[in-house]
């Protein structure tokens, strides 16, 4: 294992714990983008470039859009319960 | 159940997961070490066979075309079910929406790049899937998110036409079934289902490669359409814009 992968997989092990300890959803959504940017170095450095961009597609665009939508959903049930 | 119960019941079955999960990464191979035959077959034969320089796409639409078909209908599967699954309850609040738009120019302006810049990194990624990295699935998702990016520094107004079911639908389908129609066009010429026709062409350029650029165009369209399509339905389930002052 060359440094490089080694500071990349560090990378992804400080990240994941990050994402399961921040407790706001929307904030999680964020801290979630950018520990995905953190897989895809990973995936760079261990030469796949092609997950790398799956990933990025994924963890950038789909899945914040998702949770973000999510939230906005039940936020906005919860205002509406509030106004009840 | 009471807390104190919780732990107990967990504890052994962490100690037992732990065990099992440390015997089993003890008996993984050493990192890098590579003991398949097929990635190694893959490479020797894929680029003088079909004349695709990115292996992985070669391996995707043609060695393992069937694969691929599946994983399509896997998305179409899913698109259909989050459709059907949000259409029920967003169906009568399709009010038009008051029109937000972002205060800062230079937010603006960077936005509206980024749909051009990531559009035209969509469309590169798709064109050339099968000799660089990139394909299909991944330049649809990024040629989709760059069109959401429309909505994210304009406004619902804007971003309407991207929401448009009636058009996209069948386009979504196109993409999927394009890519069945290609596999059973072999059929029907007496060789197997997804055999590679239309000759190879030259290694390395757009013309190379054969049905695999058919099949990735058709996995390109699909996912592009899905993906917009999915958008549309998570985007109805926002009651206000998101644009900042509007918080």
């Amino acid at each position: 294992m060359i440094p490089l992968q080694i500071v990349a997989l560090a990378l992804v092990a400080l990240g994941a714990p990050l994402v399961v300890l921040t407790r706001d959803p929307l904030r999680q959504a964020l801290v979630n983008g950018i520990y995905g940017v953190s897989l895809v170095c990973l995936f760079v450095v261990l030469e796949a470039p092609d997950p790398a961009l799956s990933m990025l597609a994924v963890s950038g665009i789909g899945y914040p859009l998702v949770i973000v939508a999510a939230v906005a959903r039940v936020r906005a049930r919860d205002r509406g319960r509030e106004d009840e | 159940m009471t807390r104190r119960t919780r732990v107990v019941v967990l504890a052994p079955a962490l100690v037992g997961l732990g065990a099992l999960f440390a015997w089993a990464i003890a008996g993984l191979p050493a990192f890098g070490d590579y003991r398949g035959p097929y990635g190694y077959v893959l490479n020797r034969i894929v680029v003088p066979l079909r004349h695709t320089t990115n292996v992985v796409m070669g391996t995707n639409f043609d060695v393992r075309g069937v694969d691929t078909m599946g994983e399509e209908f896997i998305l179409y599967a899913a698109v259909v079910g989050v459709t059907l699954l949000l259409r029920e309850e967003t169906k009568g609040r399709r009010v038009e929406r008051r029109t937000q738009r972002l205060r800062s120019d230079t937010v603006r302006l960077g936005g509206v790049l980024m749909v051009a810049a990531g559009f035209l990194v969509g469309i590169w990624l798709m064109a050339f899937g099968y000799i660089t990295p990139g394909g299909g699935f991944q330049g649809g998702v990024v040629a989709a998110g760059a069109i959401l990016c429309i909505f994210l520094v304009g406004s619902h107004r804007d971003y309407r036409p991207f929401r448009n079911e009636h058009a996209f639908d069948p386009l979504e389908a196109v993409g999927t079934g394009g890519y069945v129609v290609v596999g059973l066009t072999a059929l029907v010429s007496g060789s197997a289902f997804l055999t590679n026709l239309f000759g190879y062409g030259t290694t390395g350029t757009l013309r190379s490669s054969g049905s695999i650029a058919v099949l990735n165009w058709a996995a390109a369209i699909a996912v592009t359409f899905a993906v917009l399509l999915l958008f549309a339905e998570f985007l109805e389930t926002y009651d206000r814009p998101l644009a900042p002052e509007d918080t």
